[in-house]
């Protein structure tokens, strides 16, 4: 039995992943072509690479068909229902940082607070007929997020791509969305709610807890971690 | 940890039972659609029973959801083509997500009782507590009751704006927002509430942006003004916040309850027909056979299970089992009436009862 690891199948994270993994002594790379999705590993015995979508790789660490895999926080926090108890973090990367935040047209001057955006939403709802609306595809994280602080009277609309612009396209009020700089966002005239982030998210190293670990894997998994200094 | 597994059929002859128990007391069995429409649902209860309820897309309905109660299709069903007064009584499984806690059911049966009838809401609401007491008397149960009523009298004759009497209304049913605004609008929140008013000041001084989205320049205006009243009006008084506390806290036996609570409306007379609805409910209750005296009442019971519950409020337990879902729970529900009729309202007050979770009482798990 090998260990499968899954990482991002492209772009900068699949870049800093693979250096991330060198840096502590395991070389990552892919096989073949370019466009080839399979990958080698050097350094340790036993360890698998599976080249994935970020967006999968926490469904396939739920469902135990790989055992690692890097991944940002905020997918398998919002993916998974009762996250921790299907994988868990070995280690937070440090990079691919990015914050998944609220945020509203720049003219509304009278809102910068959840209370504001509260209040906003039952004038808006009672003036315009329904709730007001939240573009995001963070659906779960968000959804917890305004419960927990007990805003009422919005809907969440799902946009899974160029969400800043929703509200100019008047398909939603507000957004909730991941950003890093916040360039975007003022592009498109919105700004952030001055509250805490929803979630403060960085690409980071899961195991799965469903993944069917035998003597041989977990023996693997424990010369991976020691070589690579991570505490399991 | 592992339940011995009551199975399906057992589920539903149990629910039979208690359905017939109801048919006998002269509730007219219905029966309802499982899936349902979901936009009448989704604008009722918002993105909460999105969380919980099972949505799924109907190429020409639209958007259907499996059904997550009977409540709302039996009282569209009562308001569509029933006449007053009316008692039913049904059973059937309803579909819940159960993120929070994925060991309980997502499939599961619930057999309910609703009255439809305004002539007397305290022998209303006694009539459903009393028929579940009975069913329900060999599973020895506690019984919780509330009445959310209280609350909302209380708040509807504080001395204070139209504007936060309404904002503290609407959030009855989310106790750390209610809080929150109770104090913003104290002598505590003096400070919080000028600091609003400042910022959004400061906002206006700030760079023109361009004006994007549905939300207008009248609404903007709108709550700059009802910020400017919030910093501008005297706070609610500390005695007041104090009897709202004390309400809050109420939690004792039925009659020590409603002797507290008359002692509350000498300070607070608006409180006195909900008080007096309380204590004509506790006489019909006991005209029904129901022990009073021993009766728990907790004044913020049921402000976190459903919104639309606006009276009295009921739950009946399994001692020592917080691991089980709670036997049955019921209420009053006009409000719920009163947005799905657009206006007109019914009064109605029901309950239901979950029987597998009974079955696995009287297993002895």
């Amino acid at each position: 039995m090998v260990v499968k690891l899954g990482v991002p199948s492209k772009g900068r994270l699949m870049e800093k992943t693979f250096e991330w993994f060198s840096e502590r002594g395991v070389m990552l790379s892919r096989a073949g072509a370019e466009r080839e999705y399979s990958g080698a590993v050097e350094g340790i015995e036993g360890v698998e690479l599976v080249l994935l979508s970020a967006s999968e790789i926490p469904r396939e660490l739920a469902a135990g068909r790989i055992h690692l895999g890097v991944t940002g926080s905020d997918l398998v926090r919002d993916k998974l229902a009762a996250w921790d108890s299907k994988v868990a973090e070995l280690a937070v990367m440090g990079f691919g940082h990015a914050d998944l935040i609220i945020a509203v047209p720049k003219c509304w001057t009278d809102v910068d607070t959840l209370d504001d955006l509260d209040a906003a939403a039952s004038a808006f709802r009672a003036r315009h007929g329904f709730r007001l609306r939240i573009a995001t595809k963070y659906h779960h994280l968000v959804r917890e997020f305004l419960k927990i602080n007990g805003v009422a009277d919005y809907q969440l609309v799902d946009s899974q791509g160029a969400t800043e612009g929703t509200v100019k396209n008047l398909t939603a009020e507000a957004i909730a969305d991941i950003t890093s700089t916040g360039d975007t966002l003022r592009a498109n005239h919105l700004k952030v709610l001055s509250c805490e982030p929803i979630h403060r998210s960085q690409a980071t190293l899961f195991k799965s807890r469903m993944a069917h670990w035998t003597d041989e894997t977990r023996a693997t998994l424990t010369e991976l971690t020691e070589k690579m200094g991570l505490g399991d | 940890m592992p339940r011995p597994e009551i199975s399906k059929a057992a589920i539903k002859a149990e629910a039979a039972r208690l359905k017939a128990f109801f048919e006998e007391s002269g509730a007219q069995p219905v029966e309802m659609d499982i899936l349902l429409p979901a936009e009448v649902l989704l604008d009722l209860y918002g993105e909460d029973i999105r969380a919980r309820a099972y949505v799924t897309h109907d190429p020409e309905r639209g958007e259907m959801m499996l059904r997550p109660d009977f409540t709302v299709p039996v009282v569209q069903q009562h308001m569509t083509d029933g006449a007053e007064p009316a008692r039913y009584t049904y059973a059937g499984e309803v579909f819940r997500k159960q993120e929070d806690m994925p060991s309980r059911a997502n499939e599961y049966f619930q057999v309910g009782y609703e009255v439809f009838d305004g002539s007397d809401p305290a022998a209303a609401d006694a009539d459903v507590f009393a028929r579940f007491a009975e069913v329900l008397a060999d599973a020895g149960l506690h019984a919780a009751t509330g009445d959310i009523g209280i609350l909302k009298a209380a708040v509807a004759g504080l001395k204070t704006t139209e504007r936060r009497r309404a904002a503290l209304l609407r959030h009855i049913w989310r106790p750390r927002r209610f809080r929150a605004l109770m104090t913003r609008f104290s002598d505590a929140g003096t400070v919080l509430r000028q600091q609003n008013l400042d910022r959004v000041r400061a906002n206006l001084k700030d760079a023109e942006a361009p004006f994007i989205g549905l939300r207008t320049q009248t609404e903007i205006d709108s709550r700059i003004r009802a910020l400017e009243e919030d910093a501008s009006e005297p706070p609610i008084s500390g005695s007041e916040i104090e009897l709202l506390d004390d309400i809050l806290s109420l939690k004792e036996t039925l009659p020590h309850v409603i002797s507290q609570l008359r002692d509350i409306a000498v300070d607070l007379p608006a409180i006195s027909g909900a008080v007096s609805l309380l204590s004509r409910r506790s006489d019909a209750l006991a005209a029904r056979g129901v022990d009073v005296e021993h009766l728990d009442f907790e004044a913020s019971y049921g402000r976190t299970s459903m919104e639309y519950y606006d009276g009295f409020v009921f739950g009946f337990y399994a001692e020592g089992r917080p691991d089980l879902p709670p036997v049955a729970t019921g209420g009053r529900y006009d409000a719920l009436t009163a947005v799905l009729g657009q206006g007109r309202s019914i009064p109605a007050v029901g309950g239901v009862i979950r029987p597998n979770v009974l079955l696995s009482l009287k297993g002895g798990a």
